[in-house]
């Protein structure tokens, strides 16, 4: 039953749209920006040129900032889901009376505002020589990353029917291979999945990155904010441009793996 | 502990774990919470009541200041206005977005959820764009006539107001959406076969519903509002501080460590009570996309 397109539809309607441009516009706006070859950033950008690519993979600052936090969030990615799956699998399966306490810290790290956590490791690690150091970002950016994980997870591993492991375990497998051959592979588009959040939120994390920064270790979110404060160079939208190109690899990443998924 | 207990801990049946393999499996997640989390907002804490000595000083001079007041003010203005404009301009997306299907429902939903796993500094870099004086607003409002001169949009209030609400939408819209969904389709026909109006079902029965999914949104918006750092950091006016902005130029160049410790103190104390009485219509897990 479609209802009818009366006057109130349409306003509706209408009004979405309106917010839903308020919000899509400004994120591609940077796309045709970053072709522009005007020098300053004015608008409408005028010609074509790909120098404002070139100049961001040609020059050093940028690359090193790159890889930088290319690094950090593989080993974010990695040591989130492993240390997250784990203690999701303990919650679930385990018995314990540590639940309680593991759902107030789970939702710690959202709750508390991320200039509180960043302004609290700058000190605790410029003490114990962490700032700057990758070790340093992967452990901020696990915390960070670690309640979506477990979220993710959480929903993935409720719905493995746990007679299935004992089945297993019942033919003489012991738990560790239950899990392996039995319960990690019907998971695992979930732990896929929740690895590539990880990753893209640590790649773009900016407050926690900005404070641990230290003068040559720059992740690639703080040498954007230092660009952006200081003279905002055309190369922000070629940038900004591959980040939302990565989000939608990401974004589309995560929804093959969904379909894909038997636990969905 | 009784047998049965004693003998859970060492050994696990089938279906459950033993408690050791429970303990062992949530050990690293403790471990880091502990050390990379609670301590260090902890040591901040006790930085903020026990530097230069044991006092409530630092406190006093966050509320006795009055340019220090006027920028807690302004934080909290700031965060409730951009709560109220996400309300306003999120509900209805919500609204279409639960009732729409197919094509439209998908394209709906990637407008809310692409900007939400898109940088930060994308997108306050992609309003610093729109706002500069030769930017694309500016140039729109002189090319309609509607102003001669530039504006100064840029490194306004106004800006960090729009800007938030920008960053913040997705917050707001996820969680409507999820209560939405989550009335069933029976309650609108039910009120449509009693002789209600449309507008009247919409008033008396799914706004009501969807209710909780506009409390928490707003919550959610609200509480990270409060801390948000990059945004007016980056298109703030230095003369129209927040907290977070204050915070940070205490520690890089004022170095006034014992005072920052307070502000984040009281940032951090006020949004987790915040979060505690209200812990029960929180719903983290919306976020994460069981709803959509």
């Amino acid at each position: 039953m479609k209802p009818p397109a009366d006057r109130g539809s349409l306003a509706l309607g209408a009004y979405v749209y309106a917010v839903l441009a308020f919000i899509i516009v400004p994120l591609v706006i940077v796309i045709p920006m970053s072709f522009s070859q005007n020098d300053y950033l004015a608008f409408p950008p005028s010609g074509f040129t790909l120098k404002w690519y070139s100049e961001y993979f040609d020059s050093r600052q940028w690359r090193a900032a790159t890889w930088l936090s290319v690094q950090v969030a593989l080993l974010t990615a990695l040591c989130a889901s492993v240390i997250g799956t784990a203690a999701t699998y303990a919650m679930i399966r385990g018995r314990s009376r540590l639940v309680t306490a593991f759902q107030i810290l789970l939702i710690g790290p959202i709750i508390v505002p991320h200039i509180a956590l960043a302004v609290g490791l700058y000190l605790f690690f410029q003490t114990i020589g962490l700032s700057g150091t990758i070790p340093g970002f992967v452990l901020a950016h696990t915390v960070l990353t670690l309640p979506f994980v477990v979220f993710t997870m959480a929903a993935a591993l409720a719905k493995v029917d746990a007679n299935l492991e004992a089945a297993a375990m019942s033919c003489g497998a012991t738990r560790f291979q239950a899990f392996r051959l039995v319960t990690l592979p019907l998971v695992l588009p979930s732990l896929a999945s929740s690895a590539l959040f990880a990753f893209i939120i640590s790649f773009d994390e900016p407050v926690v990155s900005f404070f641990l920064s230290g003068v040559r270790q720059k992740t690639l979110p703080r040498r954007m904010f230092e660009d952006i404060e200081q003279n905002l160079t055309p190369v922000i939208p070629a940038i900004a441009t591959l980040l939302i190109v990565l989000s939608i690899l990401i974004l589309l990443g995560a929804h093959v793996l969904r379909s894909r998924s038997v636990t969905r | 502990m009784t047998e049965a207990r004693r003998s859970h801990f060492w050994h696990s049946d089938g279906r459950r774990l033993s408690g050791l393999s429970t303990l062992l499996l949530l050990l690293p997640f403790f471990a880091i919470i502990a050390f990379v989390f609670v301590y260090p907002i902890l040591q901040l804490l006790v930085i903020s009541i026990l530097e230069p000595h044991p006092t409530l000083e630092n406190y006093a001079r966050v509320v006795e200041n009055p340019v220090h007041m006027r920028v807690l003010m302004r934080t909290l203005w700031t965060a409730t206005l951009v709560t109220a404009l996400s309300v306003v301009l999120g509900f209805p997306v919500a609204y279409y977005m639960s009732r729409a299907k197919g094509t439209v429902a998908a394209l709906v939903a990637v407008c809310v959820i692409l900007p939400l796993w898109s940088s930060v500094l994308v997108r306050t870099a992609a309003w610093s764009f729109l706002f500069q004086r030769n930017g694309l607003i500016n140039s729109a409002l002189m090319a309609l006539g509607l102003t001669s001169q530039p504006f100064k949009l840029l490194y306004t209030q106004s800006a960090v107001v729009i800007a938030m609400t920008h960053v913040l939408l997705p917050f707001m819209i996820l969680p409507i959406y999820g209560a939405l969904r989550s009335i069933p389709d029976d309650y609108g026909r039910a009120a449509a076969v009693l002789g209600a109006t449309r507008l009247r079902t919409f008033l008396e029965v799914i706004l009501p519903l969807s209710l909780p999914g506009v409390v928490s949104g707003s919550l959610l918006v609200f509480l990270t509002a409060l801390g948000f750092f990059i945004t007016p950091a980056l298109l703030g006016s230095p003369q129209e501080m927040m907290i977070s902005t204050l915070v940070s130029k205490q520690i890089r160049e004022v170095l006034d460590w014992p005072f920052a410790a307070a502000l984040v103190g009281v940032l951090t104390v006020f949004v987790t009570l915040l979060a505690i009485i209200f812990s029960k219509t929180l719903r983290f897990d919306r976020l994460m996309g069981n709803a959509s």
